[in-house]
């Protein structure tokens, strides 16, 4: 095993794959010479040559549709999207061509493509560059929707998601390029699922539902926790859709309460998606409401203060705890 | 009788009578479809291809077996002229399970793998995109076969026109793409939506080739895609044709097409149909005779009632198809695993 | 003849109405020509004829309007005879009004459910608004999962209070009341160690020996008189003729003796299976006293007194109304066996609905027994005599067993109790209803 970057454990799955199959390339705005906007690319263009790292015009919509085509033509394309932001752009493509295609067309086509871009704010981009959509995607029967939060699963599920035969939205997020963690060492061809989720830390009194960057502020949420007896089970989404429903079930039925920490926004949601689901299939295990743990429901704004305000911290996750498990269980 | 020895565009007398046969084969199942969505027999939205059948036909007959074509919602035409069964066409009307798309697609959805039909589109110009990304991968993979994108004069307002002619001219695609202006799309006029009153200009634009055809003429549409064609398959690059022609119907099923007069609709219909027109230059030359066309048309009539009959007679898809082709390894899709009963 | 049919020209157009008829009868019609303008929910639009010929007859008039499907012209050769006209006319008229009717039904079935959809919006925003002071005097908070388990374990948790927000019972507080419960009845099981626990003292006293309490005798003091002080007891005795059960009795015997399990069927064994049945016949009396509410128990469990050196311990037989008597001489011997022996576990003796508690062994004639806490009756057996009686003017012989029920008027009422005792009666001498 080695530490590395979230972000080359991104360039080296798509250099790995790029090396396994020749039908893989990439496309996107500024990925070639530039290098890609997040430095995800790096040294790809130098490799392997225009053909196949393809630096497209601003034009969201055709690339796209573009990316679409090319699958639909038997390549493995891996469309980069500077930021989920301006998916919406090309939106139209996603969610009425790449979603629909294999079923209205009666299981005939298959689109293997894979549309990466970061989501997610807290670095002062300001309200147009700090949206998080997954759910707007998630909700869309057709499509893959997946969100790692560490180098480890970053690496394994693009090489899945590339392999995938279907549409698959990795989701990435600018605060965890520079997040390290362990991956296996180099020549070592591993994959990880795209409908699985991962319990990153056991615990029996509560269960806090995560994924991508709030992930890393559940796990110090849960370490601080642990000093004060609670312990946090503490499950990692990772693939947002599919869910991986069993795996919330069981930890609901074991610890009975639940946390849901998320960035984004909390209506019509992910988390609220997720609550209704615990409470349509796990009512009767509950011991309390589920917590929702989530971002101010306003635009980004830009001033650092402000920002800060609008995301939620680890004192949040705490404090949502706090409030389902009872002081005397665990000092009891 | 004397047996002439002139061809047109090319084309012997055989491919001639054949070319007009697929003619008359799509105004008759067109018509038939009406019949039968008046019936109750075909919902939704249906729009028909009567009055354009030059387009379809001619241009396709410029193409390989192993060339692609991608449409609109309009694609009933194409689907026949790229090979596809009339049956199988009419049972996807029907949503049967015996059509293109096992029912599940309609009117505005159909597939063949075989025969290179990726699709009919419902939304407006979407298609061009996807067009340039399939030649894209033809270019990849060193294929020589091109794409045939058919989109309507509505498709060229939208930005993913421009986006798509842009990515095609500096990526040199092999992608044909066919405009055919049928002067409104819904309700609105070309000469009201258009800031430029052809589309050679909009070619100029993206410096590539640009075609302003007459299609109720086919053999003229047959080698202006010709050209094209010709252009794409040798790595030159894409082209734009802007083929004018006329919709005798209104836009859909359900259109009274009050934006028009009846004037102007009897106007095309009586001195500017396109299988009048070939009939009448192939008599002039010699080329074909009244039986053969009264057989062709008897026969287009048949192949249509038959279709008809077929759809009719198909069973419904089975309920479980509810839950089918969402995803590849379709055990994944949320619906398959919770919603199924 | 061909039939004009309505088209349908629109995915949601369910009947046209026919503005203009642009052909008139007697004129030609050729194939694809416009025969009539008809108004759709959306458009006006032109029909065609798909037939050729002369158009002999309209069938619905200008201003009226037919479903899709509907005939509504007829064409063929003008030496054609028509069908019968009055049924064209008439079918048509029937449409047009029954098209009126639908259409007004439809708009008086709009009106009402958007009515509809008002008035439930306005009652769910009352109801949103409504004082939560007023909810928490009649509902018990409890989560789900806590009362699931609550429940599982029979364990009445009206009288808990919740550690959760606002009051709630929480799995916290249904899994402590459990243990204290539990810790009650591990203290019931009785043990191999001589009543009298090591390291208790007697004290002797000139007058008098001290014997301090077991722990299963300070339980039985607590929960006994806690019941006779909480449920006004009142008590229904009956006189049971027993001479047609001591047949059957001796009858199973003979025949269970052969069975591949042979077992002994007791007196008590009867009583119990016509309890059980009497219980599922008025369920009115296997309930139990909750503070706000009557928790009417779904399942019939008869605790059966037994009783031991050390005192009193009811072992429960579990759903007997379904156990044929064979199984509960079984069951009710493996208790009591078990309770000889020391060896029950707390499930054994919690979670009765009913019980039967039986001194019929020492030539009791009749006793009141206190009811068993959460339950609201309990029926004392006293012993089977040989009794004179008067039977047609004669006097007669017979064997007859006195039992008492005792019943919680919080519960139960007098009428309730004598019917419940009456059933048992009827069950017990007439017994052969036992084995059916």
């Amino acid at each position: 095993m080695r530490t590395i970057t979230y972000r080359d454990a991104l360039r080296e799955a798509i250099r790995e794959e790029m090396l396994r199959d020749e039908r893989v390339f990439i496309l996107g705005e500024d990925i070639a010479g530039y290098g890609g906007t997040y430095a995800v690319s790096k040294g790809l263009f130098e490799e392997f040559g225009e053909k196949r790292v393809r630096d497209t015009p601003l034009a969201e919509e055709v690339i796209t549709g573009a990316a679409i085509g090319a699958a639909l033509g038997g390549l493995r394309p891996i469309l980069e999207l500077m930021t989920i932001n301006f998916s919406l752009l090309a939106s139209d493509l996603l969610v009425n061509s790449a979603a629909k295609f294999r079923y209205m067309f009666g299981g005939q086509p298959h689109i293997p493509m894979v549309v990466r871009m970061p989501g997610g704010g807290g670095a002062q981009r300001g309200a147009q560059h700090s949206q998080m959509l997954e759910s707007w995607y998630a909700h869309i029967p057709g499509l893959k929707v997946v969100m790692p939060a560490t180098p480890y699963d970053a690496k394994g599920m693009l090489k899945s998601a590339v392999r995938d035969p279907n549409p698959v939205l990795f989701i990435e997020h600018e605060l965890l390029y520079n997040v390290k963690g362990e991956v296996p060492d180099e020549g070592v061809d591993y994959t990880v699922p795209l409908d699985r989720g991962e319990i990153k830390r056991e615990g029996q009194h509560v269960t806090i539902i995560t994924f991508s960057r709030m992930l890393h502020v559940t796990i110090q949420a849960a370490e601080e926790l642990a000093k004060e007896g609670i312990q946090a089970e503490v499950i990692d989404l990772r693939a947002i859709r599919p869910l991986d429903i069993d795996l919330i079930l069981d930890s609901v039925r074991k610890t009975n309460r639940v946390v849901i920490a998320e960035e984004g926004w909390k209506y019509y949601g992910t988390g609220q998606g997720l609550a209704a689901l615990i409470y349509e299939f796990a009512f009767d295990y509950m011991d309390a409401p589920v917590q929702h743990v989530n971002g101010a429901d306003v635009p980004m704004p830009y001033s650092k203060v402000l920002e800060r305000a609008a995301l939620p911290n680890k004192n949040d996750i705490v404090k949502a705890v706090k409030a389902v498990v009872p002081q005397a269980l665990v000092h009891g | 009788m004397a047996i002439s020895n002139l061809t047109l565009g090319g084309l012997t007398r055989t491919q001639l009578l054949e070319m007009h046969y697929k003619m008359a084969l799509l105004r008759r199942f067109e018509e038939k479809s009406a019949e039968e969505y008046t019936r109750g027999k075909i919902g939704g939205f249906m729009h028909l291809y009567i009055g354009q059948e030059a387009v379809g036909i001619g241009a396709i007959a410029a193409l390989r077996a192993d060339d692609k074509i991608l449409s609109s919602y309009r694609e009933h035409g194409h689907a026949i002229a790229k090979g596809m069964e009339p049956r199988a066409v009419m049972a996807e009307l029907f949503g049967k399970i015996t059509g293109c798309s096992k029912g599940k697609g309609g009117s505005m959805h159909m597939w063949s793998d075989e025969l290179g039909l990726l699709g009919g589109n419902a939304i407006v110009a979407a298609q061009m995109p996807i067009a340039a990304g399939i030649a894209l991968a033809m270019q990849y993979q060193g294929l020589d076969s091109i794409v045939a994108c058919f989109f309507g004069d509505g498709a060229v307002d939208e930005g993913a026109f421009h986006e798509s002619l842009n990515l095609a001219s500096i990526w040199k695609l092999p992608v044909v793409y066919i405009c055919e202006n049928n002067q409104y799309s819904m309700g609105m006029a070309v000469e009201k939506a258009w800031a430029v009153d052809s589309l050679i200009p909009r070619a100029g634009a993206y410096t590539i080739p640009g075609e302003q055809v007459d299609g109720m003429d086919v053999i003229q549409v047959y080698e202006a895609a010709k050209r094209a064609v010709e252009h794409a398959r040798s790595g030159k690059g894409p082209s734009l044709l802007e083929i004018k022609t006329y919709r005798f119907r209104g836009h859909s099923m359900t259109d009274p097409a009050y934006y028009r007069s009846r004037e102007e609709e009897h106007q095309w219909r009586t001195t500017r149909d396109p299988i009048g027109f070939f009939e009448k230059k192939l008599l002039d030359l010699n080329l074909a005779t009244q039986a053969q066309f009264d057989e062709n048309d008897a026969r287009a009539i048949e192949i249509a009632e038959d279709a008809a009959e077929f759809a009719e007679n198909s069973p419904d898809p089975e309920l479980d198809e509810l839950y089918t082709d969402v995803m590849v390894d379709n055990s994944t899709a949320l619906s398959f695993r919770y919603e199924r009963k | 003849m061909k039939t004009v049919e309505m088209p349908k020209m629109g995915d949601t157009m369910e009947e046209g109405k026919i503005l203009r008829w642009i052909k008139k009868e007697g004129d030609e019609v050729k194939r694809g020509e416009s025969v009539a303008e008809v108004e759709t929910d959306k458009v006006n639009i032109e029909i065609e004829s798909f037939a050729s010929g002369v158009l002999r007859k309209i069938l619905v008039p200008e201003g009226e309007s037919a479903p899709i499907g509907a005939g509504i012209a007829l064409i063929g050769s003008p030496d054609e005879p028509l069908p019968d006209s009055s049924s064209g006319n008439g079918s048509a008229k029937a449409i047009a009004t029954k098209d009126a009717d639908q259409a007004a039904s439809a708009t008086a079935g709009n009106g009402s459910m958007l009515n509809e959809a008002r008035s439930d919006y306005r009652a769910s925003q009352t109801s949103v608004q409504s004082p939560p002071e007023a909810s928490s005097q009649e509902r018990i908070f409890i989560s789900p999962i806590a009362r699931r388990i609550a429940e599982e374990h029979h364990l009445d948790y009206s009288h808990i209070e919740g550690t959760g927000p606002n009051g709630r019972i929480i799995k916290l507080d249904i899994e402590a009341a459990l243990a204290k419960e539990q810790e009650a009845a591990a203290a019931l099981t009785p043990t191999q160690v001589p009543i009298l626990e090591t390291g208790l003292a007697t004290v002797e006293a000139a007058e008098a020996t001290e014997v301090p309490l077991t722990a299963m005798r300070r339980t039985i003091a607590k929960r006994l008189s806690q019941s006779m002080q909480t449920a006004p007891h009142f008590y229904v005795t009956s006189v049971i003729d027993t001479g047609k059960l001591a047949d059957l009795r001796r009858q199973i015997n003979e025949y269970a003796q052969n069975v591949p399990d042979p077992v002994k069927v007791s007196f008590n064994d009867l009583i119990v299976k016509a309890v059980a049945t009497a219980l599922v016949h008025m369920p009115q009396v296997n309930v139990s006293f909750a503070e706000d509410r009557l928790i009417m128990k779904k399942q019939v469990h008869i605790g059966m007194a037994v009783t031991l050196e050390q005192g009193l311990i009811v072992p429960v037989i579990r759903n007997a109304d379904q156990r044929s008597v064979l199984a509960i001489a079984r069951e009710s011997q493996r208790l009591a066996e078990l309770a000889r022996t020391g060896k029950l576990r707390p499930e054994d003796f919690s979670g009765g609905t009913f019980t039967v508690s039986n001194l019929g062994m020492f030539e009791v004639e009749s006793f009141t027994a206190v009811i068993n806490p959460p339950e609201s009756a309990i029926l004392a057996v006293g012993s089977i005599t040989p009794t004179p009686v008067v039977v047609d003017g004669q006097v007669v012989v017979r064997d007859r067993m006195k039992v008492t029920l005792s019943s919680d008027h919080r519960a139960i009422d007098g009428v309730i109790a004598a019917r419940f005792l009456q059933e048992v009666k009827r069950l017990l001498e007439e017994p052969f209803g036992l084995l059916l």
